[in-house]
């Protein structure tokens, strides 16, 4: 795989992951818990989709084949989707929705922290001013897995059970792909090796305090996955919000 | 959960006041209230709903039952006898010269 190749795979994978879980977020959209947190779920949303639209825009440049950030989100099947099954589960309950949202905010946070000091100059910008959202992200992720889990009895028993549903996905983002290896070692993406470490050492404080439990007997696995592989999920989360593109092709409002 | 008493059936959490400040060295005005059920909560509510367009670089949130208002039926008592005593303006001094204006 050339370096090309590999980057605008890559970048795929940094964009569909935050348009995929901006959608799941979308659709709390008026059915939040609370006034407030509906504001800020759907503030989140917008945020990982403006992410995805720098990540997607730049792998278009980068591909060369005139494909802009809407024709790669609304114009591709999803067995060309390159995120992880973890964004693509149903948004679940609130306590899933924040456990899933947590787990993956502290990826992300790592993840661009570490890009934005990448090779590439392009994808260090992008990183760099995404990192500063996603921290805020995962301060807010953070605070409700405590509060839930440190919660009611009710809380704490969601907050649980989305950790244990949500953990087993988990495994799937160390997993590097073949565009991950040749970018690693050109320095324009980091280790996942490096970055499971760090990951894993912010999610355990946070759960430590939470007073929730790490699944410790479903370890996160990831044996077997590839990139492109998917649930069920994906292709009817993909059929909604791609329809009106595809009903009106070009249009623009 | 610290802040007030909720009247029987309200199930939102303690309302809290909002002061955002627009820039360095500014003072911080009320904005708004939010509900949260803790001063952390309330700070990131506040901030995801009264500064999501540049609105401010600092923030406070107060517990809106720390506040202690005067009641409408004060207003008589307490702000009437200011409107005509207008020597208490400042209008009536001449500036000396040299002294510039703002």
């Amino acid at each position: 795989m050339d370096s090309n190749a590999a980057l605008v795979d890559f970048l795929l994978g940094l964009g569909d992951d935050r348009l995929v879980l901006g959608h799941r977020l979308s659709e709390w959209c008026g059915h939040a818990p609370i006034l407030e947190e509906d504001i800020a779920l759907t503030n989140i949303a917008l945020d990982l989709i403006g992410q995805a639209t720098l990540f997607l825009g730049l792998a278009g440049d980068i591909e060369g084949k005139g494909r802009d950030a809407d024709a790669l989100a609304y114009f591709r099947s999803d067995r060309e989707f390159r995120n992880h099954p973890l964004v693509e589960l149903p948004k679940g309950d609130f306590a899933f929705t924040i456990v899933r949202q947590f787990l993956f905010d502290a990826f992300g946070y790592h993840l661009l922290q570490a890009l934005a000091e990448s090779a590439h100059e392009g994808l260090s910008g992008i990183a760099g001013k995404s990192a500063k959202e996603t921290a805020y992200h995962l301060r807010h992720s953070a605070e409700w897995v405590v509060r839930l889990g440190d919660g009611t009895e009710e809380s704490h028993v969601r907050a649980q059970s989305a950790l244990d549903e949500a953990w087993r996905w988990t495994g799937a983002l160390f997993v590097p792909t073949p565009a991950e290896a040749v970018l690693a070692e050109s320095g324009v993406a980091p280790d996942l090796v490096g970055l499971e470490s760090v990951w894993r050492s912010s999610v355990d404080e946070v759960i430590r305090n939470s007073t929730l439990e790490l699944p410790e007997a479903l370890p996160p696995t990831g044996k077997g996955y590839r990139r492109g592989d998917h649930t069920e999920h994906l292709g009817t989360l993909l059929a909604e919000m791609q329809s009106l593109a595809r009903a009106h092709p070009g249009a623009t409002w | 959960m610290t802040q007030g008493d909720h009247p029987v059936g309200d199930t939102q959490w303690p309302l809290w006041e909002v002061f955002t400040q627009s820039a360095p060295g500014k003072p911080h005005e009320h904005a708004g209230s939010v509900h949260a059920p803790d001063a952390e909560l309330a700070l990131q509510n506040a901030r995801d709903v009264y500064t999501r367009r540049g609105e401010a670089v600092s923030l406070w949130v107060v517990p809106a039952d720390a506040i202690t208002a005067s009641s409408p039926s004060d207003a008589g008592p307490f702000f009437e006898p200011g409107n005509d005593k207008a020597y208490r303006h400042p209008q009536f001094y001449k500036v000396p010269r040299g002294v510039k204006v703002f």
